[in-house]
């Protein structure tokens, strides 16, 4: 059997262990655009802040690629795949056959046509290690600079460029920071505590001009009129599904690469799984893109499985992130801000003063999503009740509790958790 | 593989498996000098959870997954299931960036906020049995082969 992996990120990992688990004989050929073998890609802004050593970027044991067998093709970029002849085009020409092919391409950077930034020099984007060595060469020659995004990567660039003692202006066109993950007390905690560390956050706002003269940038106009001087800007608006070599070939393309529950294109033999897969939304059921690292694991490690002939079935994209900005820890997860209110319960508890914040949303006895500032002890455990579904009636009055806890679920509960089975001796 | 399974009815809330936890991972491993005396003290990697003022208790620790939500979430690799039983957490190698904590469904990992360091039940690797076993005193904590759940 012949696997091919395309990218080789957190989805690989997951879908090489997933596979070695059923098949160690069959060829597994990883086929990367990077350079590097798998890292931390969550770690370029601690690398860009000088937190983390090149040395610690490393995601895998060493001996991860030799134990697992993997033929390792770096620093390749894959430009066309025939499903017909089973068979992915790399850049050089060079064609290589599969029989199982899985898709974890990741995300491109989205950067959108702003007028006046075509030909500047310092404009970058942060999702690769080379875009945060790059970053870090120049660093000398960065002063000031705006920041088009105030999502994950834009926030994370943001502290990075922080560390290295930079001026940074965050622009982001929602009414606050992380807006799929925070509600407005959540964003505005996070927000107000950036701004005493001297990072201006402006909302509801964005970029329509780069202006300056040549390659150098004097700085950016924004919808409302203000301009804000800088000599460069970072473009952290999303990132789209890493799928523009499919052109042409019979794989459906969303969103994002549409998958089943096996992590299954619509061409039987092929696989997508991590940022370029669009799949099964745990709530709605409806097929979204979930960009986050613990998901894309999840998702790899069902295709690899698969595509050994296992069965394993996802169970829906939970959304979730964990982030602490100026230390502040924020924990957030699942439905976080209902479009439809009524449908929902919200329970708050809040103390700005000490940046505290914890908010259960309910949707009739089932906890659906929570948002907590400050204390995030133990915020798995209400992962756990999301996923299991848990009637949550019999200890509604303790969600909001600082210290809620394994103890607060019914008995028969904690012990299919924690109890022995059979005799204890 | 051998896990740590917790009888909530014979737990007394003595919270000794803690005491013996932070004991076995300090520098000494001697309960005094490791709470008096040691630069870090360590923070116990299981949890005495209480309710009705201690009418209620139980210890609870990591169930070492077969498919630990803890690993997948970890963003830097530190996290890592080792011969397919015991899964730890290499210190060095953790930012603090707490994706397992968020992630963990038994609530089983600790932040250690004086070190920005992630702390989980690494089933003490230099004894036989691990410290929170020997140390209950009513035998509320049970070391025995088991599934994870």
């Amino acid at each position: 059997m012949n696997y091919i992996i395309i990218g080789n990120s957190v989805a690989a990992v997951g879908a090489i262990r997933g596979i070695r688990k059923i098949d160690q004989q069959g060829n597994i050929t990883v086929i990367s655009r990077e350079r590097h073998i798998a890292y931390g890609r969550p770690l370029i802004s601690y690398l860009l802040g000088g937190q983390v050593t090149e040395k610690r970027m490393a995601y895998l044991p060493e001996d991860f690629y030799e134990n697992n067998r993997i033929n390792l093709l770096l620093n390749s970029e894959v430009t066309g795949l025939n499903t017909k002849k089973k068979q992915v085009r790399l850049a050089g020409g060079d064609t290589i056959t599969y029989d199982k092919l899985l898709i974890a391409t990741g995300g491109d950077p989205f950067v959108p046509p702003i007028e006046g930034m075509a030909g500047k020099g310092k404009v970058f984007t942060f999702t690769t290690w080379d875009d945060a060595e790059k970053m870090k060469g120049l660093s000398h020659d960065i002063g000031r600079v705006v920041v088009i995004g105030g999502g994950l990567i834009g926030l994370k660039a943001a502290e990075g460029l922080h560390q290295l003692g930079k001026q940074i202006t965050i622009v982001e066109l929602a009414d606050r920071i992380l807006s799929t993950a925070f509600d407005r007390p959540a964003g505005r905690i996070v927000a107000k505590k950036m701004k005493a560390n001297g990072i201006d956050v402006i909302t509801e706002d964005t970029v329509v001009r780069v202006e300056g003269n040549g390659a150098e940038i004097s700085g950016v106009t924004l919808k409302s009129g203000d301009f804000i001087p800088c000599d460069t800007v970072i473009v952290a608006i999303g990132v789209r599904p890493a799928a523009a070599f499919l052109k042409g070939s019979e794989v459906e393309v969303n969103r994002g690469i549409v998958v089943n529950d096996s992590m299954e294109t619509n061409v039987a033999g092929v696989f997508a799984a991590g940022d370029v897969a669009e799949a099964r939304d745990f709530f709605s059921g409806q097929k979204n893109p979930m960009p986050i690292w613990p998901d894309a694991y999840i998702q790899g490690d069902i295709a690899g499985t698969s595509m050994a002939g296992g069965e394993k079935s996802y169970s829906g994209g939970l959304s979730m992130n964990s982030l602490e900005l100026f230390k502040v820890p924020t924990i957030s997860m699942g439905i976080t801000n209902p479009t439809d209110p009524k449908k929902f319960e919200i329970l708050t508890y809040q103390d700005l003063e000490s940046n505290q914040y914890r908010k259960i949303i309910l949707k009739g006895d089932l906890l659906v999503g929570a948002v907590l500032v400050g204390n995030v002890e133990r915020a798995g455990i209400f992962a756990g009740l999301i996923r299991e579904k848990i009637d949550i009636k019999p200890f509604r009055g303790s969600l909001l509790n600082a210290d809620f806890g394994i103890i607060h679920l019914p008995r028969e509960v904690r012990n299919s958790l924690f109890a022995p089975y059979g005799k204890v001796a | 593989m051998k896990r740590i399974y917790t009888l909530e009815d014979v737990c007394i809330g003595c919270h000794l498996c803690e005491v013996a936890c932070i004991t076995e991972h300090s520098l000494s491993k001697e309960p005094v000098k490791a709470f008096l005396h040691e630069q870090f003290r360590p923070i116990s990697r299981c949890t005495v959870e209480e309710l009705d003022g201690g009418v209620l208790s139980l210890s609870t620790t990591c169930r070492h997954c077969d498919e630990p939500d803890c690993l997948r979430a970890c963003i830097s690799g530190a996290i890592q299931k080792y011969d397919n039983e015991v899964v730890r957490i290499d210190t060095e190698q953790c930012v603090g960036c707490w994706s397992c904590v968020m992630a963990c469904p038994y609530g089983a990992i600790q932040r250690n906020l004086t070190r920005k360091k992630a702390n989980k039940c690494d089933l003490c690797p230099d004894r036989k049995n691990p410290a929170c076993v020997d140390a209950c005193p009513n035998r509320a904590l049970v070391f025995k082969e088991g599934s994870q759940k």
